[in-house]
């Protein structure tokens, strides 16, 4: 590698957030993924969506699995907390962090070979407890980091660079995410920043379990005809739901949409999701709709893109748990060991 | 907008902001260059083809191209582009042998070049190794114009001017110093196929106020007491100094004054501190040499006693605008103030003066008494005589003058050959890609993100002592090159191939300054609204493509790339590519016919 670090250089112009960051604060150290990887986009995007809702960076912690996705957290927020985990364990280590100090903004990165195939059982598992994070799958149909083997999300019938068709079943993550119960479900592009980054920053300002399926295209091994993961396939049947703006809690909703195409749906947090209907009848507050519409499109070869699901009352696992609201790693021996007399209030009321 | 056209020298030029800026065009990113690979001499000469003094020039340069320089709209300071040409010249080895060689034969053509200062040098220079028989004249007893008379010694040491000057002259000409041509139309009479007037702006304004005849022992003209000083007819001056009027000329009357004597010197201008018309690094200099500037003052009489000066008399102004934003000075409500000195140095003005030009021999002359000269052809309005340099277009400074030079001696050869001189040559460019790798490039591509080096200066003490000691010491070689490392090299144009895009958004996403946006085409000013940065700088260019399949184009916005490469690293097609455009002004010769 002989890529020169990125010039400290900013433009004159560039704007500050609220924390006095301007957008370039929000970056990490310099790409060593193939020059055009989706996955570099998706990371612009997040760099983007964290500086607009203007997060201090030492707030947000980003775990990954193994993978060129999972490598992308070194290429931005390098001033957050991060933990490249081992192959598919991310879901684990992450829901272990949180537990432990639920204060963070926890933001999982991971890919399809990581997710879907070895981390399946832990991806499934996270989303079930209603782990609080973002879980982002930068979803290229193959391991990119292995040399382009088909992953367990190629598409049945679709072809690898060296012209082999791939038989198997592809696994749909958003479906899966569904039926495990995810509370905030979306799929978009890496190339389609203008929606990427509004539902990056939507499924950070929601609690509970937000899973994004981005289709990410393999400019090195699943960018040719035949590949249902590359740009111009996913440009030519991209079929977009809705567009969506997130009004931040503290901003008065100024803008006027035409009744009937546009929904505001309040999050937990006080901030409150726009979202412009582009399919007359899709309605993302029906997970079982959601599910057979999905189901529907896929079967004539469409990829549903947008906000597709979300509960804006979702409970997360902490509060499932019924855990204090201090942070546990803050707990001293005090809380912790509250003494013979309440063990034994304890003991007395299991009697 | 139209897909932008890189075909023809302009765009590209453009994009090299320190290159277009200087009138000579100079390609200054090439020589920076050179510079950082510690290959002075070869910087020195391509320096010394465009703009011919590198020496003069790297002390003494109005440097326009410092202001326009693409560093300075991205941190606080342009790179020291005048500077680092002095460290050509400073380290060079002997250039003897890339010199032109004196031609042997004539080509029978004779041309007279009045005055030898940096215009008629260089035609001179354009001309000698084409064969001309040439003839310079100057009144004084050593050539380089002003830049000899003028210029103080402690900003431009001898040996420089004649270092430089000597090379044009050892080309092969007659030169004929202290020898002032009195009469065009005799000169003319003699023979010559064309003549060069090159001969200056050389009279300074004077101050006609009560008491400047019955003091005037002690009022001096700034041009001609610079001029007896530099030719060391003069060679001291009264403790007490007030130097009237705020141009560079005051700055040179001042800084030599305290070093013939004077202690307490004051510069005292009519108008504003800050539209004073001295560069911001000679009032800088001024200042540190304990001169103080003041302002609003607006000289009304000469005081004297005895016949001799006693002080200057001030009337305290303030600047009123009107609805135009046009500035009026009025009386500020104020009494006069008195200054006391013992000389005055007047440093209001310069103008031109031809009394041994005739009215009457066919070269026009417009109302305010300057030849008719035209802008791109230097011709008068008699075919055979052409002007350049101050005496053209009144007092501007030496590149400007190179640049008349080179373009007259084009117009002074086209003419000895019978050819239109209207028809101007194209210059010279080559566009060639930097690629060597797949990350690497045949320049080095990593800005450094240091501020500007200062040159160190002479100890103040020691520079005060002597007017002919240099106060500059010039860059040393460890710190020239940092100071190269800050050059953006703008000339290294990002060229963009559209069918290769596959619009990945990698370009965009890397790009340091915000350059590049895949956008819905509009006109122009409706983009310059939605780029990734709003592009606010319309006088620079947007670089628009053609329809890309997503119906988008690729907009890049020139003002403030880096020139990183970083776009064509990150792009996996190659649809960006970094090429070098080297831009050579045609200068007078064969391939210009
Ligand atoms: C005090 C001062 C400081 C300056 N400092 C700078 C500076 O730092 N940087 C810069 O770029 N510019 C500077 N300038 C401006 C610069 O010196 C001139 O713009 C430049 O020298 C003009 O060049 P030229 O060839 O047109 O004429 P000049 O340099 O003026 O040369 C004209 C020559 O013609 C001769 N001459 C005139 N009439 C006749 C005649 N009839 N017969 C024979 N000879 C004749 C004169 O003796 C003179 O030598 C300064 C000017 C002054 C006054
Ligand atoms: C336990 C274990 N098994 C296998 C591997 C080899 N391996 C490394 S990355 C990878 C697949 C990554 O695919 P994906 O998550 O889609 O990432 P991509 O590179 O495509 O972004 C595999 C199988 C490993 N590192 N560890
Ligand atoms: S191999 Fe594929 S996924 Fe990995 S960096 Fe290269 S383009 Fe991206
Ligand atoms: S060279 Fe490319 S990446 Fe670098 S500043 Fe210019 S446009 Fe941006
Ligand atoms: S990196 Fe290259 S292919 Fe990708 S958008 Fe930029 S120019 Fe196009
Ligand atoms: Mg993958």
């Amino acid at each position: 590698m002989t890529y020169i670090t990125k010039p400290q250089l900013h433009h004159p112009k560039l704007a500050e957030n609220a924390l006095g960051y301007t957008r370039r604060d929000y970056e990490g150290s310099v790409s060593t993924l193939c020059a055009g990887c989706g996955h570099d986009s998706i990371s612009a995007a997040i760099i983007q969506a964290c500086y607009e809702l203007d997060l201090p960076p030492h707030r947000i912690a980003k775990l990954s699995g193994i993978g060129c996705s999972s490598k992308t957290p070194d290429y931005f927020l390098g001033n957050s907390h991060g933990f490249n985990t081992v192959h598919g364990r991310m879901p684990s280590v992450l829901t272990g962090a949180n537990l432990a100090n639920r204060d963070l903004i926890y933001l999982g990165v991971s890919g399809d070979g990581d997710s879907a195939s070895i981390g399946l059982g832990q991806f499934a598992h996270s989303i079930r407890r209603g782990v609080n994070m973002l879980y982002i799958v930068e979803n290229n149909g193959v391991y990119g980091l292995t040399k382009g083997q088909f992953s367990a999300t190629s598409d049945k019938g679709s072809k690898s660079k060296k012209g082999v068709i791939n038989h198997d079943a592809g696994i749909d993550l958003v479906s899966l995410a569904l039926q495990m119960g995810a509370t905030f479900v979306a799929r978009s592009f890496s190339g389609d920043k203008a929606q990427l980054v509004p539902l990056i920053k939507a499924a950070l300002s929601h609690r509970g379990a937000a899973f994004i399926d981005c289709v990410s295209p393999c400019v090195q091994f699943n960018n040719h005809a035949g590949s249902t993961k590359s740009y111009d396939y996913v440009r030519e049947h991209n079929e977009a739901v809705n567009r969506m703006d997130l009004i931040p809690h503290r901003d008065a909703i100024t803008v006027d949409y035409a009744p009937g195409e546009t929904v505001p749906v309040t999050q937990h947090d006080g901030s409150v999701l726009q979202l412009h209907k582009l399919a007359a009848h899709y309605d993302p507050s029906d997970r079982i709709g959601a599910l057979a519409y999905l189901q529907s499109r896929q079967a004539l070869g469409e990829i549903v893109t947008g906000l597709l699901f979300l509960d804006p009352e979702a409970r997360d696992l902490h509060e499932n748990l019924g855990t204090v609201s201090a942070p546990l790693n803050t707990l001293t021996e005090r809380e912790l060991t509250p003494g013979a007399a309440a063990l034994a209030k304890l003991n007395a009321s299991l009697r | 907008m139209q897909r932008t056209s890189t075909e023809g020298p302009d765009y590209f030029h453009k994009v090299v902001d320190c290159q277009w800026a200087c009138p000579a065009h100079t390609p200054v990113p090439e020589y920076i260059r050179l510079i950082a690979e510690g290959r002075y001499t070869d910087a020195y000469m391509v320096t010394w083809k465009s703009n011919v003094f590198p020496g003069i020039l790297g002390r003494t340069c109005d440097r326009p191209c410092e202001p326009a320089c693409r560093r300075g709209r991205v941190e606080d300071e342009p790179v020291a582009i005048c500077r680092l040409k002095r460290v050509a010249a400073d380290n060079k080895g002997d250039i003897a042998d890339r010199l032109p060689v004196p031609v042997a034969a004539s080509n029978g053509k004779r041309v007279a070049l009045v005055g030898a200062g940096p215009a008629s040098l260089t035609v001179a220079r354009d001309l000698a190794p084409l064969g001309y028989e040439l003839t310079l004249f100057d009144g004084e007893t050593k050539s380089g114009g002003m830049i000899r008379s003028q210029i103080p010694r402690f900003r431009l040491p001898e040996e420089v001017i004649d270092e430089e000057v000597g090379y044009i002259t050892g080309l092969g000409m007659e030169v004929r110093l202290g020898e002032r041509v009195g009469s065009l139309k005799a000169l003319m009479d003699e023979g010559y196929d064309a003549v060069f007037v090159g001969s200056g702006a050389p009279r300074g304004r004077d101050l006609d106020l009560p008491g400047r005849q019955e003091a005037a022992a002690n009022i001096h003209i700034g041009i001609d007491w610079l001029s007896n000083v530099s030719f060391e007819h003069v060679n001291s001056i009264g403790k007490r100094v007030i130097v009237l009027g705020g141009g560079n000329t005051a700055m040179d009357c001042c800084r030599t004054s305290r070093r013939l004597g004077g202690e307490d010197v004051k510069v005292i201008v009519r108008s504003g501190f800050e539209e004073m018309k001295a560069s911001a690094w000679e009032k800088e200099d001024a200042i540190h040499e304990d001169i103080p500037i003041l302002n609003f003052l607006v000289p009304k009489e000469f005081t004297h006693q005895d016949g001799k000066l006693t002080g200057v008399v001030f009337e305290k102004v303030r600047p009123e605008y009107d609805d135009s934003g046009r500035r009026k000075l009025v009386h500020a409500g104020e009494p006069d103030q008195h200054f006391e000195c013992d000389d005055v140095l007047i440093a209001v003005g310069q103008e031109n003066a031809f009394p041994w030009i005739e009215r009457n021999i066919g070269l026009e002359f417009d109302e305010w008494g300057m030849p008719q000269v035209n802008p791109l052809t230097f011709q008068s309005t008699a075919p055979s005589v052409f002007f350049g340099g101050d005496a053209a277009f009144g007092p501007k400074n030496i590149i400007w003058a190179v640049a008349h030079g080179h373009d007259a001696a084009i117009s002074i050869d086209k003419h000895c050959n019978g050819e239109d001189v209207a028809i101007r040559p194209a210059p010279m460019t080559t566009l060639i890609s930097q690629k060597m790798g797949i990350h690497e490039w045949s320049y080095d591509n990593d800005p450094a993100n240091d501020g500007r080096y200062k040159v160190p200066q002479r100890d103040k003490a020691d520079a005060l002592k002597d007017v002919r000691l240099e106060v500059e010491l010039g860059f040393a070689r460890e710190m020239a090159y940092r100071e190269t490392q800050r050059c953006l090299n703008c000339d290294v144009q990002t060229v963009f191939a559209e069918p290769a895009c596959i619009e990945c958004d990698a370009c965009v996403d890397i790009c340091p300054t915000d350059c590049i946006t895949f956008t819905e085409n509009g006109d122009e000013d409706d983009l310059r609204g939605r780029l990734k940065a709003p592009a606010t700088n319309v006088e620079q260019a947007l670089y628009v493509s053609d329809v890309l399949p997503t119906g988008r184009v690729m907009v890049k916005d020139e003002d403030v790339c880096l020139h990183c490469g970083l776009c064509a690293e990150r792009c996996p097609t190659g649809a960006w590519d970094m090429q070098k455009f080297l831009l050579e002004m045609t200068h007078a010769g064969g391939s210009c016919r």
